[in-house]
């Protein structure tokens, strides 16, 4: 898979910093899962971190502090190390991230209706800080209501594709939106589309109707 | 009796890391990795021990705490140093990225299974391919050269984000800035040293 919507360099330095909450840093591993332009940009982004690291004025430590530490290596049962995972053969359809919460395949999510053509699952973790975690099927032809963001808002496309005026996305794909960006996605036609979503704050839509359906849909 | 080990003092911060030392670092690493080598890891311990320490305390911990973490990722080095491999970028990155992920676990108290899952991946890419530790280290001495040559307000806003781990709208607030403008900040600082590191490659 390779991907042709990337992460926002701004994004991909406050995820290597650290600084990301737990919905916007699931959305953006799970990215890195499937894309190796974005996945060779942390590795620098990681880098700064490092030189970072390096120049930083240290501070002293307890005396006996290795020692100490030491003692509680080897007293600890030998903890095994994870085994490397290897994102060439990934179990499954779901980026391994996201497995952790809705297992390897897209197939099996427990999908609640909220609006005719919109399929919603909310991820357990949602709103714990702050930001909104969920997952979208949306049906084929579908239009999403043109929405601004009440905040900033990052999807990525776990399948099918969808269109506004940024392009069109497909698997892989994510979009990195500040909280200025109003968009309408439109479905393509043929397959539903699949989508992992974290936003900063409920968005908020543009017209009536859609203003009545967000109590609904929540999107 | 032993002689007042190194870690006491730590190594001296706020300095250029040369190319000798990041190579010992390497052959600690390794040492670690091969043979749980502890004088090659009280080695590391004294040069990124006391480093952690003062990023935690930058970050908002208190010394003691601080230190409990640092010892924390410490632990983590011993035990994930077989996953390291100099592809991944140079020692002191992948420490730091530890560092990070104890600082999001136990300061923080989120949780960093999101980046760990992302940490020990291996994932095709156009960047060359079993990269050796000379490269590796040539790239961060090449992000080192081009941090130095940052304007002010651009590494300042780095180094808001990964030492103190400010949040963008905790950068604007500090800095009396538009959140865009930090935003923009941060795109330009990253962009200039791509641009560098292209040059490399």
């Amino acid at each position: 898979m390779n991907p042709h919507h990337h992460l926002d360099d701004a994004t991909l330095v406050r995820y290597a910093a650290g600084n990301l909450d737990d919905a916007f840093a699931l959305v953006v591993a799970s990215h890195l899962a499937l894309c190796p332009h974005c996945f060779a940009a942390l590795r620098e982004a990681e880098n700064i971190g490092g030189v970072l690291l390096d120049a930083v004025e240290s501070e002293p430590m307890r005396t006996g502090s290795f020692e100490l530490m030491m003692e509680k290596l080897h007293s600890d049962a030998d903890v095994a190390v994870k085994e490397r995972v290897v994102a060439a053969a990934p179990l499954g359809d779901v980026p391994v991230p996201l497995q952790r919460f809705v297992g390897p395949r897209l197939s099996e999510i427990k999908w609640r209706t909220i609006a005719p053509g919109i399929r919603k699952y909310v991820l357990p973790t949602s709103g714990r800080d702050g930001s909104n975690l969920y997952m979208l099927h949306i049906a084929p032809g579908m239009a999403v209501p043109e929405h601004g963001h009440g905040g900033a808002e990052i999807t990525l496309i776990l399948s099918g594709v969808y269109r506004d005026d940024m392009g069109v996305f497909g698997p892989g794909d994510v979009a990195d939106l500040d909280e200025h960006v109003e968009h309408q996605p439109k479905v393509e036609l043929g397959a539903p589309c699949i989508c992992l979503v974290a936003t900063e704050k409920p968005t908020r839509f543009k017209d009536f109707l859609s203003r009545l359906l967000q109590p609904l849909t929540g999107i | 009796m032993r002689p007042a080990p190194e870690i006491v003092r730590g190594t001296s911060g706020a300095s250029a890391k040369d190319a000798e030392v990041s190579a010992l670092h390497l052959q600690w690493m390794r040492a670690v990795a091969q043979d749980k080598d502890t004088e090659a890891f009280r080695g590391l311990f004294a040069y990124y021990g006391p480093r952690i320490t003062a990023l935690l305390m930058k970050s908002g911990a208190g010394r003691d705490v601080a230190e409990d973490i640092g010892q924390e990722a410490l632990m983590r080095v011993w035990r994930k140093a077989p996953l390291y491999r100099a592809e991944m970028g140079s020692v002191s990155a992948w420490v730091f990225t530890i560092a990070r992920n104890a600082r999001i676990d136990k300061l923080r108290r989120r949780s960093s299974q999101f980046h760990q899952d992302i940490d020990d991946m291996e994932l095709e890419s156009d960047a060359p391919s079993g990269e050796d530790s000379t490269i590796t280290n040539q790239r961060a001495d090449m992000v080192q050269t081009a941090l130095g040559v940052l304007p002010a307000e651009q590494r300042e806003i780095i180094e808001l984000a990964y030492i103190e781990d400010l949040s963008q709208s905790e950068i604007a607030k500090r800095l009396s800035l538009p959140l865009g403008t930090v935003k923009s900040r941060l795109r330009l600082a990253y962009g200039r040293l791509r641009t560098q590191l292209g040059a490399l490659s």
